[in-house]
């Protein structure tokens, strides 16, 4: 069966593609349908949604639209949450690597600075970061980054630990392939799917993340994002609720999408394990 | 002759879609008459099992009978509900299996575990279950039974563990005993005990048994009647004797004589010339740190081995689990370091070799590995995993991959395998790909570490005759590393037999196996099954 065939068998994963597909579309579509800033005063404020045509979604209050908002706010979401995920991966991948495949006092030394980490709340670690550093999409992103990359250097760790002794492995090292190539072509792409499914879930992590540092006002005052929409809008929550109630949709969707397709992913790499489950 | 205990009428049993064949097994009967040991041989994939599992009511979801029917105690067993099902199994049908320690409650006592089985049928009272339970395990034969009522599974090692298998299949006194490889997992001394038992029991109860098995070994010690199965079909059926002595179909007679038999090799004549490999003194401990609550462990795998293999030699390294020979191919190939002792290949140190140097001269001593599932990368194109040696060590990407097709060639393969990936081939063909790399690298000795024993006979045989063919043609020297005595009769020159990490008795494989020295080389080779029934018809 092809790959995606496995990975359309499940569902659910199909319709969190689908949701995710059209929110990148709309990331992607949002300069040519509001090519005006979401920032721009547009209306009087407080229109209740389709109240006045043109206005689907309604306006804030200061006026300005909220579609246009969620759409531009679509693409800073997607990618605050795919770079910080790759950030993530760069410094968890090798990290757990070396430590996974070397062990000893290596590994010792690499996972208690990675512990190190790990002791400190998330958010509040993100929010030291972003205080620090400045709010700016730059600085968001590598904090986010910052906090998310121990669970990745303890999966890869773990998956190194379990393979380096089997046996292709142990037969690599016998014909006297380098650590180096040992680690990168002969273990390395064995451990890609449960990476791939952390990844995806990650990226959904990382868009709450951002959300919620944009609510306490640590955004990037340059750019519109879905936290920041929700942030604005809390003291008005009880007169107009469709200010925080649509970005508050927004996120869920896209995170849910994201979760689905990871599951969906789980099932299509390691068809064993779904054929069990289900 | 009184009516069967178990009758097996035109069963067929269809395997779910996309499997690589239709049914499972196809219109199969046999009957197990009362008092006798039926053994049902055949090798991996023949659906030998499937019966048994029918029966019981244990097959795989997915996997059901379409035809045929299992007349026991005058009832259809394909017709019962599960609730009846499970009513017959204990009561009148015990089952024992192949891996006992999975079979067992690790949690759970031994004695409680039988007392269970009493329980579940409702007989008896709590003190009679553990008096009963007690009587099972001394029946079984295991020592000391007052204590092991109370052991835990993993206080016992495997033979015993497959004895309180069989007092819990025993426990109701059924008319059944069907035991799925139950001492396949055993070494060969203890295999030798458990076939015993169940052989005794049989008398003593006058049970009937459907024993499954892939060994002719194993059939020739215990069998009353034989049915041999390939591809979910009966080939052969028969009393044992004439199918082992007069088989008449050319599967059966092929499936005998792939069985390696004890004739030995031809002794070299004259001196063994000056040895390739040297191995004085070699000691390795195995450590485990203790915690709060555990005294730290210490496990002499090696304890002064010595031994010397001269050039286009085969030695062969023989024991048991736990007498170290694997630890020992694992130190000659560097990829466990000894404690102390030398290691020499043709006058370099190997024992001292580090980091780079010893990467460098890694290429002088290669190894087939046991598992021809884990021991290819499954995400390595086969051409590639065998390059990656030569490309390692200098070689360009085209000379080593057009040498991958040469050495695919060489192992009978063909040069097209190049481009596939592990998973596409069968277990034997595997095996040909883990030799063809362990060739790439020409190195001046290979260490085969158990290298046929995952392997079915038939395909044994042949991996055996192409190590044979590659000896003749590249003049290799082996080190070969068994558990199976039979397998290393057959191919090598020069044996040593290991007990507790100790070399117990080494010398050329005649002397060994006609006039062994040693009292635990004697009960090594009275064990292996099958002995007898050869040297009556040698």
């Amino acid at each position: 069966m092809s790959f995606f065939a496995r990975f359309a068998q499940n569902r659910g994963a199909l319709i969190g593609l689908i949701i995710l597909m059209t929110i990148i579309l709309m990331a992607i579509l949002a300069p040519f349908l509001y090519p005006d800033s979401p920032w721009r005063m547009v209306q009087r404020p407080f229109l209740s949604p389709m109240e006045v045509d043109g206005f689907l979604l309604g306006t804030d209050t200061m006026g300005r639209d909220v579609a246009a908002g969620i759409m531009h706010g679509a693409w800073v979401s997607l990618l605050i949450g795919l770079v910080s995920t790759t950030v993530a991966l760069a410094i968890g991948v090798p990290l757990g690597a070396i430590a996974g495949y070397y062990g000893g006092l290596i590994d010792d030394g690499l996972m208690r600075f990675t512990e190190f980490f790990q002791t400190i709340p998330n958010f509040a670690l993100a929010i030291v970061l972003v205080a620090i550093m400045q709010p700016s999409v730059t600085s968001i992103v590598l904090a986010i980054a910052i906090v998310s990359w121990p669970p990745v250097a303890r999966l890869v760790r773990a998956e190194f630990m379990s393979l380096r002794h089997r046996e292709y492995v142990e037969a690599a090292r016998l014909v006297g392939q380098t650590n180096r190539t040992i680690i990168l072509r002969q273990i390395l792409p064995n451990t890609l799917s449960p990476i791939i499914v952390l990844a995806s879930l990650m990226v959904a992590t990382a868009i709450l993340l951002e959300s919620a540092l944009s609510f306490l006002g640590l955004g990037d005052p340059n750019v519109m994002s879905w936290g920041y929409m929700i942030g604005a809008a809390r003291t008005v929550i009880r007169q107009a609720w469709w200010l925080s109630f649509f970005p508050g949709f927004a996120i869920l969707l896209t995170v849910l999408a994201l979760n689905l397709v990871g599951e969906g992913l789980d099932d299509a790499l390691n068809p064993k394990l779904s054929r069990e489950r289900s | 002759m009184s009516e069967p205990v178990l009758s097996i009428r035109g069963l067929t049993i269809a395997l779910p879609k996309g499997a690589d064949r239709p049914y499972a097994v196809e219109d199969i009967s046999y009957d197990v008459e009362r008092g006798e040991i039926m053994c049902v041989v055949g090798e991996s994939g023949s659906g030998k099992s499937m019966a048994a599992n029918a029966l019981m009511g244990l097959l795989p979801k997915g996997v059901r009978p379409t035809a045929g029917e299992v007349i026991f105690d005058g009832q259809d067993l394909l017709t019962l509900t599960e609730k009846q099902h499970r009513k017959l199994r204990g009561l009148h049908i015990g089952m024992i299996f192949q891996e006992p320690m999975t079979a067992l409650n690790p949690l759970m006592r031994v004695g409680a575990q039988i007392s269970e089985v009493f329980e579940a049928h409702g007989k008896y009272n709590g003190k009679e279950r553990q008096a009963h339970a007690l009587a099972l395990l001394e029946e079984v034969g295991i020592p000391q039974p007052d204590k092991a009522i109370r052991a835990y599974p993993f206080q016992l090692s495997g033979g015993q563990r497959q004895r309180v298998m069989i007092a819990m299949a025993l426990a109701l006194e059924p008319k059944l005993l069907i035991a799925d490889e139950p001492t396949t997992a055993l070494d060969v001394t203890t295999q030798a005990q458990i076939l015993e038992l169940i052989r005794d029991l049989q008398k003593r109860r006058g049970m009937s048994v459907m024993f499954i098995t892939h060994d002719f070994g194993v059939v020739a010690e215990v069998a009353s009647r034989v049915c041999v199965m390939r591809y979910g079909q009966i080939v052969e059926l028969g009393p044992a004797k004439e199918v082992l002595e007069n088989p008449q179909h050319e599967y059966t007679r092929a499936l005998i004589e792939a069985i390696p038999s004890n004739i030995i090799p031809e002794a070299r004549g004259g001196e063994r010339p000056a040895p390739l490999l040297e191995v004085k003194g070699l000691n390795k401990i195995f450590r485990s740190k203790g915690g709060l609550f555990k005294a730290a462990r210490e496990v002499r795998a090696l304890d002064d081995v010595s031994f010397t293999l001269a050039p286009g030699e085969t030695v062969g390294i023989v024991g048991e689990s736990g007498s170290g020979k694997s630890t020992l191919g694992r130190c000659v190939v560097r990829l466990e370091r000894p404690d102390s002792g030398t290691l020499s290949l043709s006058g370099t140190d190997f024992t001292t070799l580090t980091g780079e140097e010893l990467r460098r001269q890694r290429w002088r001593v290669q190894m087939i590995f046991q598992d021809p599932y884990a021991s290819l990368n499954p995400r390595t194109r086969v051409g590639y995993a065998i390059a990656q040696g030569p490309m390692a060590n200098g070689v360009s990407r085209d000379e080593a991959m057009k040498q991958a097709g040469e050495l695919l060639d060489l192992v009978g393969l063909g040069a097209v395998a190049v481009d596939r990936f592990p998973h596409e081939f069968s277990g034997g063909q595997r095996q040909r790909i883990g030799i063809a790399r362990a060739l790439a690298l020409n190195p001046e000795l290979i260490v085969a570490d158990e290298a046929v024993s995952a392997l079915d006979v038939s395909i044994q045989a042949q991996i055996l005759e192409l190590l044979e063919d590659l000896k003749q043609k590249l003049s290799l020297s082996l080190l070969f590393i068994t558990h199976d005595l039979r397998v290393a009769a057959q191919i090598c020159d020069y044996i040593i037999v290991m007990q507790h990490g100790r070399i117990v008795e080494q010398g050329t494989a005649e002397t060994v196996f006609l006039s062994p020295r040693e009292a635990y080389t004697r009960e090594l080779l009275e064990a292996i099954p099958g002995r007898a029934h050869e040297l009556e018809s040698a």
